[in-house]
């Protein structure tokens, strides 16, 4: 009987530790399943010999802080660091201060946030855009759905009448124009 | 002792079922967390469903098991394969003919399954070449491609295979818009707007062999079609393909071809084409194209050329094709379970175009056009409109449905899936996918009926997704329960070649035709050999056919001689096997070609041309039995003009071998 006793207890035992065991199990696939789902996009690749992709040149722009914090709060981060090919028009800070007082701080409230991405989509054009594909006159259907009007002059290319390109720098899934004046598209 | 045992075991009973507790309570509660047990498929069970899965660049059609992901098998295709002799032996070489002569690769996009009534029937599967534009139909008794047609006045055939609710046509349309096949060809490139023209092809497919003929080709401007879906239910009747570069660029379509604010989805009434036709309108014109045909009886395929071609021009027939206007270059082009809404996915634009088939035919009927495109009527983008998924994601590309009112589109660009409502076109969920996605894939999610249990995101980038392979990296499947509200992900494996277009079906559908082995009784090949004593080789000129049997674990012959340096050696393997699972490989030492694997009951040819004076060994390559490394054989080559005579044998070994002929050996040296 004693005999039979601990084969009940050894049953009872063992189903109690598989329950167990499943449940680390579980517990166990939930973090790595949830660990992949934090991580974002191709920004987190851990790859120091490719080019660097748009978002990261423009990162390591000391001329570009509130662009890529803007960009960060925006979630566009994760957009801009894959296959692309994108042109992005990169305002400076002197170019984001030339806005009226407050209108950054106010871009970057949370309740604005749509607008934020509205303004920085304008700014994003699908395709990478060699300078001399610019041509007097041409307008550029931005990310956001606004089209964006494009001048050449001996030259020199004007966005919207106001935007200057100050320089290009080519990245890896597109090509960065620096601007000294933000873009704004059409009040929605 | 019986009472005391009794309470004992009731209380394990009771722990027992308390193991129940462990389990998630019900699927709409379970946690992204019990990901590894709904993919877990236990050694011997089966998988829910079958996956094909388009091989991209590969050429061939990959078999997977969902939910497990396992890979069962790659069907050759477009590509030839050394692995079962594909494209090499004198039997199947030609299925990869051409009006061109043989082309051993093409770029494997799209792939769809046969319907009727709209809902997916495991009979054949359809695929298209894109390079070299043709479209095979593989036939899923055997998970073979039976058929492989060519398409005229063609060029990239992107917006293929889809078909019809009852799989009266296959569509095949052009990528990129060329001269047609009866005009000059050398053209400056930029009389493009003049000279380049796009077609879409119907294919009538036999409702009871499945065997395809170019049924008749619509002329049309020259743009690049994309992609295509049959209407179905209330729009059956009506088909429908993306189309970009309205601007028909020929360069730097990059730039060129998103100038404008929109392209079109065309929207084609082919059962109307269908009544011109009938009373003898179009007009037929003189093409070349390959018609490719494997029969099971003879295990041989054969190539015809065909020579005429139906061709209707849509200006011509102002009621069979409108343009309904799709904003900024549209890829996906697919049409919900009910058959009301065309969804258009402009790979460019900012939010995803609904249209309702009910609105397209009253457009249609109030003449709501915007003028014309190169002759064919444009039709009020406001007037077909359903309504726009507003800020859905960045680089919409192609939405599957899930047959509860749900559409998925996969965001190439913010790498994503994205679930909207088509009553109110709502955005209800979204999930980051690794990265990057092309299509998806919802099993029958682009007919009238899907089962709308899990969702696959075919991605094209996974950069450091897997251990990496150094610079050329696997692509990769997603697979995404989507039975509950929220998409939860499962898991994740890599692909052959770069998928495209995939498919699924229930597994049930399927595996109760699979083909076991094939009759030897009714094998027809010319060159089948009935049993070991018919084996033979028999020389005629310089030409040799060697008939040859394999079963457990012999070759007969396997002792041949008299085969002479530039003969001209047709070996015809047939495996007189008729078990499950035992087929039989066939390797010559340097044969430059391929194995042949031969299936039981099957025959199979490999040619070779010996080209120097040897002992040449043959032997199986596919472990058989426990005596498979036993099954070989020699083959003599004499030189040019021996006078050796042809011979063959089994089992006349020399006597007494041992140490005489190892002397010998050493004499010689």
């Amino acid at each position: 009987m004693k005999k039979i006793f601990s084969i009940a207890l050894l049953l009872i035992s063992t189903v109690i530790l598989s329950c167990n065991s499943g449940d680390e199990t579980t517990k166990e696939t939930t973090n790595s399943t949830d660990a992949t789902a934090a991580a974002g996009g191709q920004e987190n690749v851990k790859d120091d010999v490719s080019e660097k992709d748009v978002v990261k040149v423009a990162m390591s722009s000391p001329d570009h802080t509130t662009l890529v914090a803007a960009l960060k709060h925006a979630g566009l981060v994760s957009s801009l660091s894959n296959a692309g090919p994108f042109t992005v028009f990169a305002p400076t800070n002197e170019a984001f201060k030339k806005l009226p007082a407050g209108t950054v701080e106010d871009l970057m409230k949370d309740a604005n946030k749509e607008k934020l991405v509205d303004v920085l989509q304008y700014h994003v054009f699908v395709s990478a855009l060699q300078p001399d594909y610019f041509k007097d006159g041409q307008t550029l259907n931005m990310v956001n759905g606004d089209d964006l009007k494009v001048s050449v002059s001996n030259g020199n290319v004007t966005l919207n009448d106001k935007a200057h390109i100050i320089k290009s720098i080519p990245a890896s899934n597109g090509i960065i124009y620096v601007i000294d004046e933000v873009l704004l598209p059409s009040p929605k | 002792m019986k009472k005391i045992l009794f309470p004992i075991l009731t209380l394990s009973a009771i722990i027992l079922l308390s193991v129940s507790g462990c389990k998630p309570k019900n699927a709409s509660n379970a946690t992204e967390g019990d990901a590894a047990s709904r993919v877990y498929v236990p050694p011997g069970k089966y998988d829910e469903f079958y996956n094909f899965v388009s091989g991209g660049f590969s050429g061939q059609i990959s078999v997977y098991g969902i939910p497990s992901g396992r890979l069962f098998r790659i069907i050759p295709v477009f590509s030839k394969d050394p692995e079962s002799g594909w494209g090499y032996t004198e039997e199947t070489k030609p299925m990869l003919n051409t009006s061109r002569g043989e082309v051993p690769w093409d770029d494997q996009h799209h792939v769809e399954l046969s319907q009727t009534n709209g809902e997916v029937d495991g009979r054949w599967l359809f695929a298209n070449g894109n390079n070299t534009p043709r479209i095979a139909r593989i036939d899923l008794k055997t998970f073979r491609t039976a058929e492989i047609i060519e398409i005229p006045n063609s060029s990239g055939n992107h917006s293929s295979p889809f078909i019809t609710e009852n799989t009266e046509y296959v569509v095949a349309g052009t990528r990129f818009s060329v001269p047609m096949d009866n005009q000059p060809q050398d053209v400056p490139i930029d009389t493009y707007k003049k000279n380049f023209k796009g077609t879409v092809s119907f294919l009538s497919v036999d409702p009871q062999s499945g065997t395809m003929k170019l049924a008749f080709q619509l002329l049309l401007p020259g743009v690049d079609f994309d992609l295509s879906h049959a209407g179905k239910g209330p729009s059956n009747g009506w088909f429908f393909f993306s189309c970009y570069n309205s601007e028909q660029a020929h360069t730097l379509l990059e730039v060129n071809a998103s100038q404008r604010d929109k392209d079109f989805i065309m929207a084609v009434n082919w059962k109307k084409a269908e009544e011109y036709i009938k009373q003898g309108k179009g007009k037929i014109q003189n093409v070349k194209y390959a018609h490719n045909l494997y029969n099971d009886s003879t295990h041989t395929a054969t190539s015809t050329i065909e020579t005429k071609t139906l061709v209707l021009d849509a200006r011509d027939f102002p009621d069979i094709v409108y343009l309904i206007p799709c904003p900024k270059s549209p890829h996906g082009c697919d049409v919900d379970p009910t058959g009301e809404y065309i969804v258009g996915s402009g790979k460019l634009a900012a939010l995803i175009p609904v249209f309702s088939f009910a609105k397209l035919q009253k457009a249609i009927a109030d003449k709501a056009f915007d003028g014309t495109y190169a002759g064919l009527p444009v039709l009020k983008y406001d007037a077909v409109l359903h309504g726009e998924v507003k800020k859905p994601g960045l680089g919409p590309l192609h939405t599957e449905f899930d047959g509860r009112g749900n559409a998925y589109t996969t965001m190439f660009i913010s790498s994503e899936i994205v679930k909207w409502r088509l009553s109110d076109l709502k955005v209800i969920d979204r999930h980051p996918t690794y990265y990057s996605p092309g299509h998806l894939m919802i099993p029958g999610g682009d007919s009238r009926k899907p089962f709308g249990k899990y969702l696959i995101a075919y991605n094209k980038i996974t950069k450091d997704r897997y251990l990496p392979t150094g610079p050329e990296l696997c692509q990769a499947a997603q697979l995404f329960d989507i039975s509950g509200d929220k998409m939860k992900l499962l898991s994740d494996y890599p692909s052959i070649g770069e998928p495209h277009y995939a498919q699924a079906i229930p597994a049930s559908i399927i595996s109760k035709n699979s083909q076991k082995i094939f009759d030897i009784q009714k094998n027809q090949n010319p060159y089948v050999t009935l049993g070991e004593k018919k084996s033979k080789v028999v020389r005629t000129g310089n030409r040799v056919d060697v008939y040859m049997t394999m079963i457990r674990s012999h070759f007969s012959p396997d002792n041949i001689e008299g085969i002479k340096v530039g003969d001209e050696v047709y070996f015809h393997l047939t495996n007189l096997e008729q078990d499950w699972d035992v087929p039989h490989g066939f390797a010559v030492r340097d044969a430059p070609t391929s194995e042949l694997l031969v299936m039981p009951g099957e025959t199979q040819t490999l040619k070779w041309v010996p080209d120097q004076v040897q002992i040449v060994p043959f032997y199986c390559t596919d472990f058989c039995s426990a005596l498979h490394q036993e099954m070989q054989g020699y083959i003599r080559v004499s030189p040019k003009g021996s006078n050796v005579p042809i011979s063959f044998s089994l089992g006349n070994n020399s006597d007494a071998p041992g140490e005489a002929a190892i002397e010998d050996s050493i004499k010689t040296e």
